[in-house]
Order: structure tokens, then sequence, then C-alpha cells
């Protein structure tokens, strides 16, 4: 018999804010964190838009050991994990006494590879890039930092999947609970932000060129749309079984009661509208749910025409014209490894304080979108039940749905 | 000026070496004695001896190998290292 996984503690770092008290004010205000950076447009960036978030400073928290092996995607996540254990009322004296595992998102280290060849380049000596290069540069960086600052025994991985990481991640976690495999598992999604990391993406052209309007580039479902902006940062998603939740005493935020998953088998970046529907479907149908009973939906639109339409079209098949729907990358930008963790957390904040934040920059629909209720404004509104999607390169499908506990 | 400028005292290398290990260890400079053990009082595992090794091309500009740490037990040993090194 399949166990009940229910969320305890999440946590953010993100270009909204770097906690959930910012973040939540900042949905509920309809923010952008969207800015222009000059550094990007020197390095030869077609686009200088960006989401962006300050260097944390680690040094109050973690050793100088612990914190060598860190590039971006594990300060960031080291950061957002802090803030969940908080909440999950978990500190590293339990966790080295009890079996928690960790499967976290991330699918680049782009930063931290450059810095590393650079430096063996400059002195001719693979010896002066340092003892902590390696640990910063493998994909699992994350994983293997965190691991070992927080002493866990459980199951340890990462999980590479396009901008569907942080989703697959959380559905991941979800099927050792819910098999008995595991009581609990950190869950979640990094994304390091730096112009060595996005600078092949930015050479498709996929990336928003209104540089002199940051805050309002980024237009998912909008008509009058010319790309997406990249983000990142990260999030942490903590999954217990409710027997051991219960049984600890542990806030339950919600529970997550369908993973639905598919791979497109198609083009490696154009998105396909039978993949998503096969993996909204499945979500469904594990979640015992029927279209009505979906409150708000999270999409994953991340403001590429292509993208957009396809998911619009998907969420009408399946859902019709009422339920409501926003992309909250119309005021992140397109988290991508971190988006479908970030995701969850952005909409458990809303199910939480009772509101839907907004698609902002959604002025104009085109002939999908018009279909679908897309919420442009913040509203008021009760959430006991929501999906969020996630899909990434190569064809990548996720859906999660969590309702209150 | 690099550390291994001809015309800089070695006391003022030692200094020198006292201050960029206690700032890249976090430790108080006043244990990086002579007399005291560096693995000890730095706190090092084996993947901090790489580590060494960059900070001394980094400051003193001069190389030297997990190999010359083969017998250094206590700062002087270290000092004396760098000094040979330095040709002093």
């Amino acid at each position: 018999m399949s166990k009940r996984v229910v969320i305890t503690g999440i946590g953010i770092y993100s270009c909204l804010g770097t906690n959930l008290d910012e973040v939540a004010k900042a949905l509920y205000a309809g923010k952008s964190g969207i800015v222009f950076d000059q550094q990007r447009k020197d390095f030869g960036y077609r686009s200088a838009l960006t989401g962006m978030v300050p260097k944390p400073d680690l040094k109050p928290y973690l050793s100088r050991r612990q914190r060598m092996g860190m590039h971006e995607p594990a300060e960031y996540a080291y950061m957002a994990t802090k803030e969940a254990l908080e909440q999950a009322q978990l500190d590293v004296d339990f966790l080295e006494q009890t079996e928690t595992g960790i499967i976290f998102g991330n699918d680049s280290t782009a930063a931290s590879v450059v810095e590393a060849n650079d430096k063996v380049r400059e002195k001719g000596d693979t010896t002066l890039i340092g003892s902590g290069a390696i640990f910063q540069n493998m994909n699992s960086t994350v994983n293997m930092n965190l691991s070992t600052i927080l002493k866990l025994k459980g199951i340890n991985f990462s999980l590479s999947a396009a901008c569907a990481s942080g989703s697959h991640s959380i559905g991941m976690g979800y099927l050792m609970i819910s098999q008995g495999l595991q009581d609990r598992v950190i869950c979640g999604g990094a994304q390091e932000i730096n112009k060595e990391a996005m600078s092949s993406f930015d050479g498709l052209g996929t990336f928003s060129v209104r540089e002199s309007e940051p805050t309002r580039a980024s237009r998912p479902f909008d008509r009058d749309r010319d790309g997406l902006i990249p983000s990142g940062g990260a999030a942490t998603v903590i999954l217990e079984s409710y027997e051991e939740a219960k049984r600890r005493g542990a806030p339950i935020l919600g529970e997550l009661i369908g993973y639905g998953f598919s791979s497109n088998g198609e083009h490696i970046s154009n998105p396909n509208i039978d993949g998503q529907v096969r993996a909204l479907r499945m979500a469904m149908k594990q979640a015992g749910v029927t279209a009505q009973q979906i409150d708000y939906i999270n999409a994953h639109a991340t403001s590429t025409a292509v993208g957009d339409s396809s998911e619009a079209q998907a969420i009408f098949e399946v859902y019709g014209d009422q339920v409501p729907v926003s992309s909250t990358k119309s005021m992140t930008g397109h988290e991508c490894w971190m988006a479908g963790a970030s995701e969850i957390v952005y909409t458990l904040l809303m199910m939480q304080n009772d509101f839907v934040a907004p698609n902002i920059n959604f002025e104009n629909p085109d002939e999908d979108s018009a279909k679908i209720n897309i919420i442009s404004r913040t509203q008021e509104q009760k959430i006991d039940c929501f999906l969020s999607n996630s899909f990434g390169f190569g064809g990548t499908n996720s859906t999660l749905i969590v309702k209150k506990a | 000026m690099y550390l291994n400028d001809e015309k800089v005292a070695f006391d003022e290398v030692i200094e020198g070496i006292r201050g960029f290990l206690s700032e890249e260890f976090e430790v108080d400079p006043a244990v990086i004695l002579a007399e005291n053990n560096l693995k000890d009082s730095l706190d090092l595992d084996s993947l901090d001896y790489v580590d060494l090794v960059v900070l001394i091309e980094e400051n003193l500009n001069i190389k030297v190998t997990g190999e010359d740490f083969k017998d250094i037990v206590t700062f002087g040993d270290f000092f004396d290292l760098v000094k040979k090194k330095l040709g002093r």
C-alpha cells in the first residue's frame, strides 16, 4: 500500500527575494525580478536580461572546508535548504541519527568549470586549480555538498532533466516515500546565474531583447512576447510520509497527490502537446482528482511563442476554459533547473495566503491563450488543490498535483 | 610585491606567510608559531594540502609539491622549506 506524502518545509532563494516572506510579498505585488546585466552585453550576449540574486555569505554558517566545494548551485541550494529545514523543524543532529534522503535537481555547473580550466591555461599546472573545483564542477554538486554538510544517511543522487529537473526531483522523492523506501527526502532545484551558464542558450536567439523594459520583458502567453529571460537561485521542498510528519509534530504545508511524467520522443527543443497532455492525465489519474477539482494551474509557460501556445492548448484540452492559470515566470524569468521546485514553493505560498499570483505583462492574448483563463492581476482566491507543470529540452515533461492536507 | 623579492627580509616573509595562512584557513595568527604543529593548528585534511600548494604559488611565486610536505611537521619545518625554495 502506498504511503501519503506531505510537504513539511519549503525554502527559496530567488530573484523575487531571499526568503519565503519576501517572496510571498513579491508574488502578491506582482513584482518583477528581471534586470539588465551590462556584463552580459559586454561578453557578447544578444540579450542582457536576466533574473539576479545576491551572492550568499555562507561564512557565518559553514566552515572553510564545507564552503570550498561550493559554487553558485550549491550556495543557493544551501540557503534555500537552510530555510526549509528550519520550517520543517529539522536540524543536523536529528538528520544524522535518522534516514533522510536528498534528490536535488541541477543541470549545469558552467562557471566553475570555466574558472577551473582558465586557471590551468594560465598556470599550466592542474594542481593550481585548488581542491574545491572538482566538487563544484560535477553536476551532482548540490547533492555532494548538502549531503555531507547535513550528514544525510538516505537516498542521495542528483536529477538532471533540463528545465524539469526541479519538478522531477520532487516527483522522485514522492515515489521513494510513497513506496515506503524513505521517510523523508530533501528535494529541490538549483540554477546558477552567470554569463557562462546561459551563453549557449542566448545563442539560440530565444531570449527576449526588450532590454529597454526589463520588468516588462517576460510576458508568457502575451501576444507580443519576444522570448524568455534566464534566471536562477534555488528552491527546496522537504517531503515526508504523513505518518512521520505527524509523529514529529511537523507542520504540514500540503500533500503531494500526483506525479505525472512523459517524454515527447520527438524534437530536442520543440514542445509537443500530446506529451504534455499525457503527463497531465497521468498526474490526475494518480491524484484521483477531476479537472473541476483543480483550483489553479501554475503554468510552465516561459514567454516563447511555441512553448506557451502548446501549453495553452494542452491545458484547454484537459481543463477547458475555467481553471485559473498563471505563469510566475512573468515575474521570475525562467529559473530553468530550479523552476519545477521554485514554482511548487511559489504556489504553496499562494495556497497559504489565499491568492493567485498574477501573470504580469499579459496584456493581449493570442489565438491559444485566449482559450484559457489567464489571471493577469492578483486574485484573492482559496486554493485547495493546484497543479504545476514543468517541461524541458529533450521533451521531458513533469506535472505535480498538491492539495491542502 | 611578491614575498619572494630578495629585498624582503625573511622575518617579513614569515609574517606574510602567517597572514595568508591565517586568512585562508580562518585561524588566529597567534597559533602560527615555529614550534606548533602545522596540520593540527590549521586543521588540515588531505584536500587542504592542495590548497596550501596553491597559496604558496600565489603568494610566494614558488612551486612546491605534495612530496615536499612529507617531512614537515611544524611551522618551523614549513618556514625552512620556504627558505630553501627561495634560495635564502
